[in-house]
């Protein structure tokens, strides 16, 4: 797949991303010098859907053709642009200097911790999940459940 | 309007994710995802100099949001960076996920607070 194709992929996964974040935003803003629920509740569920996908994909097979598309598109594209990394800095920054450095410091922690959680969460469950008997012949389907 | 605006602006920070991502990762044939941090500090690094310019000159709410939420918010991302982090810690190497969560974490906290002191927010 060119690089452009792949790009035109993210770009518009991106946009979708975004787009769900920015109106999540709208509907329910996050306050100053308290905990920033919706960028948190956001970055929490997109870890674990982004572990859940990635997982799923990969034991379809090899990173190449639709799963490829699938993996940009959805992958990078959506949920990358879904969740954000810098909001959640910036906020924390801010937190730190309000003088909520107890606030700024566990919503540091718990936000990265429950990150990793939750991305481990999406891949054992993915690890759960059955698998098309078409693109998984040659393994065990007994443990599917 | 604004809306749209942000999220074509966040399709852009995608791109430029991905570009970034690419770039980084093919320079360096490591195992280690060092993609990610450089984007993700180079977010916060201008996300922190955008909020202190909009603090220090109110009125520009629009470009704030459509920069701020669209661009930067689409560039960086949380997701893969927790990803990343557990598929190490699943790969036994605890020292290197630490490196990546962490170093992550206490490089783009800098940078964002950099950026926020810099721009006089």
């Amino acid at each position: 797949m060119s690089t452009t194709r792949s790009a035109l992929l993210v770009g518009a996964g991106g946009a979708v991303g975004t787009l769900l974040r920015a109106s999540l935003g709208e509907i329910a803003p996050d306050r100053a010098g308290s905990w920033p629920w919706t960028t948190f509740t956001i970055n929490v569920v997109g870890a674990f859907v982004l572990g859940l996908l990635l997982q799923a994909l990969l034991r379809r097979g090899p990173d190449t053709g639709a799963r490829r598309t699938v993996r940009l598109l959805c992958g990078t594209g959506v949920l990358g642009g879904f969740t954000t990394y810098s909001t959640f800095l910036v906020q924390d920054v801010d937190l730190l200097r309000d003088g909520s450095a107890a606030l700024g410091l566990a919503y540091l922690a718990v936000s990265v911790v429950l990150g990793l959680v939750a991305a481990g969460a999406g891949a054992a469950l993915a690890n759960r999940l059955p698998v098309a008997p078409a693109a998984d012949s040659g393994t065990d389907g007994g443990t599917d459940g | 309007m604004i809306l749209l605006l942000t999220a074509v602006a966040g399709g852009c920070g995608a791109v430029a994710r991905f570009l970034v991502d690419t770039a980084v990762n093919r320079r360096h044939r490591l195992t280690f995802p060092a993609g990610t941090i450089v984007v993700n500090a180079t977010a916060c690094l201008l996300l922190g100099l955008l909020t202190g310019w909009a603090l220090a000159h109110p009125g520009h709410d629009h470009l704030r949001q459509v920069l701020g939420t669209g661009f930067l918010g689409g560039y960086s991302t949380f997701s893969t960076a927790s990803v990343e982090g557990v598929r190490l810690v699943q790969q036994g190497r605890t020292r290197a996920a630490l490196v990546h969560s962490g170093g992550m974490l206490v490089v783009s906290l800098g940078a964002a607070a950099l950026g926020l002191v810099v721009a006089g927010g």
